[in-house]
């Protein structure tokens, strides 16, 4: 329950975190909400020699407008985000993610970045962020790189974030207005974290689906889009059986986990069943 | 290592020097001896240990003492105002919303957000509400019953 | 003065809880105090060869460290088990010695192998991180069933077959004979799942040992000290047992799990007297998971038999049990004596039999856990009657109507003797059956059922209707049974100069409301107020004697002792009193707290006898002065509770996600004294039942890892997943205890589990479901859809 002995340092700025990210090395660890790496450093499974705090970085956490893009900042927490009535007018299925994840206590510490650079396959987050075609900002001390989503996440708690490097922000273009999007998950029970998470956005025009961004988490080692289902429906009107044909092809291209809530077998139909419910939620 | 801390605690502030490692939950219990916040599990999952920390619950075994520096805490303890018990422990009390009291803390910490944010819940909403804590003991009927009972008592207070 | 006996009057105990102020045994901070963190095993099964504490001796603040070796040295007993069940050939049960650090050989994952004590609990979690041990991999069985298997693994080299005892009950011929001619025979087989209890409170020992007075005080979170401080004085350490205090402050809920004595708790006290310093431990979550005892875990094939009317002709059951690694206190009786005594339900079976196996495997120890025995059987029977009415094609509740149990009230009828060894006291099964089909408006629902079958909506119901025995028991009983205490009451009323009354209780409340409900009877007899009562239980040093609290025996049993003192109080007052009135006793009469002279206004008051009581200047000849009782209780009987449970459910037919829509229990529990605390009983248990029908069971891989241990990965019931509770009651009271009273602690548990489980095969009934293994998680609900839609459509 108590972590093993490490040095703490209290990063004032993003600028002071990169300088001390550079110092430390890689025996570091960034400290945001601390709802991933606390518990893992209590029981002992990372003990890292530094931790760097990054909590208290006010410059780090919003939400707002900028030009085409809404922008959110790495250290906003999960509640500030659920609550967000910008997002919720202009980004549905983002609001609903973040309402989604563990329980109050967790939302009101626990922080996109650090779920982002954690990369638990059971994570709310990134369904959303795929399907939202979001970016992902980096900066170290060389710099700073913007990453698209579907390259951001490489694995089982693997990302594309380099060792020195801060995930500072989030930027999701901003859809237009025939744009519809949700988020719907079905929860590993004990941990709640997901089984199947399936955001779904689909843009409309004249009662055809013209874009539709389809995406997963939970189902394989990696968030993933899922291109089978996107196309399926893509310039389609939307019917009940092609939106039923079109989720049938849910999970087909991916290596499926299986565990003792959830085996392959029945985490794909879960996949198919909630690719369902989203896009009926969206099309409704 | 020591690490610096100044917080303010029911009130009071207080001037402290940590270990890198401590937990907030061990600076409440065994420096300030503040016990009413307890320890039930080591996943952050039983919310046992939940205190309000800048106005929002927060589980306090999953911060660092240190990173809580420059916060303003509430715990069970700092609840009742002049001998007067909050509308929530009264709740609790009227309605036997809890039996062996291990849980009772982190509830009512939770339910005083959760009647923050909503002055006025439903049973679905509160229950929803608890996600975050465990009881073992009362099947949460009359923990929800409590909450609702003081959610009626906030609406006197506030509607006069 | 109207009676306080039934009011549902606010709880004494919650203001220090509301704010608080409780006093939990980690709470407790002694000056010196050390803290302890146990090394244990992280494998199931493997030989130890050699523990290396160099590294951990060196770590900055650790002061001492100990391991098997050092408590063989010291030849220190193993905690014991504390009833003895006998082979059915009469040879004694193996019983295996359960050392408080092992030396030779771990058993599960999380034996005990090394304690690191230490200046800081974070030094001590430094410390045990650095003990090194070299282990040599053992196979290891973990199910029941495959412990008897020929080429199993031994979990103790000298234990045959793992097998710890076989035993049987009931008329073996009979039953076979009865099952053999039957019309229609109901047959099941299914794993009652090994659950883990899970108190919110995790276990704490402080060991506190004072060299100038050589006396030990242990703190525990024990549901019954004294029978700790009995066994950790007399079996375990060898302690002279008046130099030994055993203290267990506010426990943060138990459900059976803070019965046993643990081995932490006598490892505390040892290494306190080694270091003589206090030495505080405190399990992690994850030590809870391992180490607590687990409860259930048995593997049956139950079989039951109908005459064509749908009358029940026998019940023939095989059970293998679960006991773990070690024999925890009172496993050997949870399968046995809590188990196969209950099996005739409230139905008129007329022969029943048993055969039981217990069994050793590579697991944590297996315990009572909330109901321990009774909710097996219950679930047993009533799988077994749904299942069979379903079969039939006969109403479920018709089918129990049919077989119930005529009432008798224990008093002008005779209790109902059991094929199963027991007499149950008194009962009256109908009612409580109709009023749960009331309320839960039975007829409507089967209509709403049927009209959501057309729209693909799954609609389930389900019942349980059950009996319990609480109120352990008597000692004669039970001695001739194998327990190896007695398991009677004492409680002690000390009426102070001023009339305020003190009362020292042998039971324990770890969120049962004893300072309350306990407090109502004493002011109640005695005509004073309830402030002016104080319970006292919880410390060895205070309170006489106690044999603890659970199996739902704290009222029935506890609550009997303090009447029996409260009897005494009142007949030593009325000698007092008539001497002051200066007439016969006869002639007076108690109530409202005064003694009155019948049939004048002449009387004296409680506080005013007391008083005489303690400054006998003017007092009757020949009586003692003081009025200070103690009383031992030790009951005729045990307690029969009784009730109706009835379950909704809608089961998701695409996730097979289990909804529990309403849940409507009608219980009866005797006499009830606080209705608030009755109540709040019954949901507590009603949901831990749930849990176990749709979300916890342990799980072990088949190396022995507990893959489930920890509240990530083992399901517990929160509050979005319950439905409010419709409660009602029947009133049966109890005819051979003095309050009337039954029992509630685990009627709910108990009774939860079928109903729950039958609602959800009464929903998947279009695909011709009959059983589901527990918990009913949405993989296995939506399975098994997907096999009965498969085999229909072949
Ligand atoms: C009980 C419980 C239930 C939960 N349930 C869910 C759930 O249902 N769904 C879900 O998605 N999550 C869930 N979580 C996880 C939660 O969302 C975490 O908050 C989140 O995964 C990590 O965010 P954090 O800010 O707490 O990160 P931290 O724990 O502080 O850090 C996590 C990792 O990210 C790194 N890191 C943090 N911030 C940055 C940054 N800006 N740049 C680079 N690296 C960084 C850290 O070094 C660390 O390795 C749950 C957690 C708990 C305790
Ligand atoms: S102790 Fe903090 S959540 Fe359990
Ligand atoms: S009252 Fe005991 S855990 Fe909630």
């Amino acid at each position: 329950m108590i972590p093993s002995e490490f040095e703490y340092c209290r990063a004032g700025s993003v600028e002071e975190a990169l300088d001390l990210l550079a110092q430390k090395g890689p025996d570091a660890k960034i400290l945001a909400g601390g709802h991933s790496l606390l518990p893992a450093m209590k029981l002992r499974l990372n003990s890292p020699g530094a931790v760097i705090d990054i909590s208290g970085i006010g410059e780090l956490s919003y939400i707002k407008e900028e030009g085409s893009h809404l922008v959110i900042g790495a250290c906003t927490t999960h509640g500030d985000i659920a609550k967000s009535t910008l997002l919720s007018e202009k980004i549905p299925m983002i609001v609903e993610a973040a309402a989604e994840i563990g329980d109050v206590q967790v939302r009101n510490k626990g922080t996109i970045g650090g779920s982002l650079a954690h990369a638990d396959p059971a994570a709310d987050w990134p369904a959303s962020l795929l399907a939202g075609e979001a970016e992902i900002v980096l900066a170290s001390s060389s710099g700073e790189r913007t990453v698209a989503a579907v390259d951001f996440f490489q694995g089982l708690f693997t990302t594309d974030l380099g060792e020195n490097e801060l995930i500072t922000e989030i930027r999701l273009p901003i859809p237009d207005a025939y744009t519809k999007s949700t988020y719907v998950k079905f929860e590993q029970p004990a941990s709640r974290f997901a089984i199947v998470g399936c955001a779904a956005s689909i843009t409309r025009s004249n009662g055809s689906c013209d874009k539709v961004r389809v995406a997963f988490t939970g189902v394989s080692s990696t968030p993933f889009r899922d291109q089978a289902v996107e196309q399926a429906l893509e310039g389609q009107a939307p019917s009940d059986d092609n939106i039923e044909a079109a989720a049938e092809k849910a999970a087909m291209s991916v290596e499926v986990m299986g565990d003792h809530f959830a085996s392959q077998e029945y985490r794909k139909h879960l996949a198919k069943v909630y690719a369902r419910r989203a896009l009926q939620a969206v099309l409704s | 290592m020591g690490v610096p801390i100044s917080v303010t605690v029911n009130g009071q502030h207080r001037e402290s020097e940590v270990d890198s490692r401590t937990l907030l939950v061990q600076f409440i219990r065994e420096e300030l001896r503040l016990t009413g916040t307890h320890v039930g599990c080591d996943t952050s999952s039983c919310g046992a240990c939940t205190i309000i920390m800048d106005g929002k619950a927060v589980k306090s075994c999953t911060v660092l003492a240190a990173s809580a520096n420059g916060s303003d805490i509430t715990t069970i303890e700092g609840l009742a105002q002049n001998g007067e018990l909050h509308p929530l422990q009264e709740g609790f009390k009227e309605e036997h919303g809890l039996q062996c009291g291990f849980c009772t803390p982190g509830m009512i910490m939770t339910a005083v957000q959760l009647l923050e944010d909503n002055p006025q819940p439903s049973e679905a909403e509160i229950r929803h509400g608890l996600e975050g804590n465990y009881c073992r003991c009362t099947g949460y009927h009359n923990i929800v019953k409590a909450i609702y009972h003081a959610s009626r008592k906030y609406k006197e207070v506030s509607h006069g | 003065m109207a009676s306080i006996i039934g009011k549902s009057v606010k709880r004494v105990e919650d203001k220090r809880f509301l704010t608080g102020k409780g006093n939990f045994t980690d709470d407790i901070v002694l000056p010196g105090m050390t803290y302890a963190s146990i090394v244990r095993s992280h494998h199931a099964h493997a030989k130890i060869n050699s523990v290396d504490i160099s590294q951990a001796t060196a770590v900055d603040g650790v002061v001492a460290v100990f391991t098997g070796t050092d408590i063989a040295n010291a030849e220190i007993g193993g905690v014991p088990c504390g009833w003895q069940v006998d082979f059915k050939n009469g040879d004694t049960m193996k019983e295996p010695p359960h050392p408080l650090l092992v030396a030779d050989k771990v058993r599960f994952v999380g034996d005990a192998v090394a304690v690191v004590i230490a200046e800081t609990a974070a030094a001590a979690q430094d410390g045990a991180e650095l003990v090194s041990v070299d282990y040599e991999m053992l196979e290891a069985v973990v199910q029941g069933p495959d412990a008897l298997a020929a080429d199993a693994p031994l979990v103790h080299d000298d234990v045959p077959h793992n097998t710890c005892y076989d035993w049987e009950l009931g008329d073996k011929t009979a039953t076979d004979e009865a099952i053999e001619n039957a019309e229609h025979v109901t047959k099941l087989e299914f794993v009652n799942q090994r659950l883990i209890p899970n108190a919110i409170e995790p276990r704490a020992a402080i060991g506190h040992y004072e060299e100038a007075s050589e006396k030990y005080t242990l703190y525990t979170t024990s549901q019954n000290p004294h029978l700790i401080r009995l066994l950790l004085s007399a079996f375990v350490l060898g302690l002279p047992e008046h130099k030994v205090r055993v203290i267990s402050p506010d426990v943060g809920g138990g459900f059976g799990s803070k019965i046993p004595h643990y081995i932490e708790e006598a490892l505390m006290v040892w290494c306190s007297g080694q270091i003589k310093r206090p030495v505080k431990w405190t399990a992690e979550r994850n030590e809870s998971f391992m180490t607590d005892t687990h409860g259930r875990d048995h593997v049956t094939k139950a079989e039951m038999g109908f005459d064509a009317d749908g009358k029940i002709e026998g019940l023939r059951v095989k059970t293998v049990a679960n006991l773990g690694a070690y024999l925890s206190t009172f496993s050997t009786c949870v399968p046995t004596y809590l188990h196969g005594t209950l099996l005739q339900g409230l139905y008129t079976t007329p022969a029943i039999h048993i055969d039981l196996t217990a069994v050793f495997t590579n697991t944590t120890p297996v315990d009572a856990l909330r109901g321990a025995g009774r909710p097996e059987a219950t679930y047993l029977l009533e799988r077994l009657l749904d299942n069979a009415a379903r079969e039939m094609n006969v109403d479920p509740a018709e089918l129990r109507f049919k077989n119930f149990i005529p009432p008798f009230d224990g008093v002008d009828q005779p209790g109902y003797q059991t094929q199963v060894a027991l007499q149950y006291d008194s009962g009256n099964y109908q009612p409580v059956l109709e009023k749960a089909l009331d309320m839960v408006d039975y007829q409507e629902f089967r209509t709403r059922q049927a009209e959501a079958r057309e729209e693909g909506r799954l609609l389930g119901i389900g019942f349980s209707t059950y009996i319990e025995a609480c109120g352990i028991a008597p000692s004669a009983v039970v001695g001739s049974l194998g327990a190896r205490a007695g398991l009677y009451e004492s409680a002690q009323v000390r009426v102070q100069p001023t009339g305020k009354v003190s009362v020292y209780v042998g039971s324990h409340s770890h969120g049962q409301g004893h300072e309350t409900t306990f407090a109502q009877v004493v002011a109640d007899k005695l005509g004073i107020a309830m402030e002016d009562v104080e319970i006292v239980h919880g410390d060895s040093e205070s309170v006489a004697f106690g044999m603890g609290t659970y199996g739902s025996r704290s009222l029935a049993v506890g609550g009997s002792a303090i009447m029996k003192s409260i009897d005494k109080v009142l007949e030593k007052g009325a000698k007092i009193a008539a001497h002051k009135l200066e007439v016969a006793e006869t002639d007076l009469e108690f109530a409202n707290g005064q003694w009155t002279v019948k049939g004048s206004d002449q009387s004296i008051g409680f506080g005013d006898v007391a008083l005489t009581a303690y400054v006998p200047h003017d007092y009757p000849e020949g009586l003692e002065p003081g009025m200070d009782f103690s009383s031992f209780y030790d009951p005729a009987n045990f307690t029969y509770p009784f009730g109706a449970h009835i379950a909704v459910v809608e089961v998701d037919p695409e996730t097979g996600k289990v909804k529990l829509e309403r849940f409507v229990a009608c219980d009866d529990v005797g006499n009830v004294i606080n209705p608030m605390i009755v109540d709040g009983q019954l949901h507590g248990g009603i949901a831990h039942g749930i849990g176990q029908a749709l979300y916890e069971g342990a799980i072990y891989d088949e190396s022995g890892q507990l893959v489930s241990a920890s509240f990530m990965d083992y399901t517990m019931p929160r509050a979005d997943d319950l439905p409010m509770f419709e409660l009602d009651r029947t009133v049966t009271p109890c005819p051979h205890n003095p309050l009337g009273v039954k029992g509630a602690g685990e009627a709910g548990t108990i009774a939860a589990t079928p109903a729950v489980v039958n609602a959800v095969i009464d929903a998947l009934s279009p695909f011709g479901v009959s059983d589901i293994t527990m918990p009913l998680t949405p993989e296995r609900v939506w399975k098994a859809m997907q096999t009965q839609t498969k085999e229909a459509a072949i």
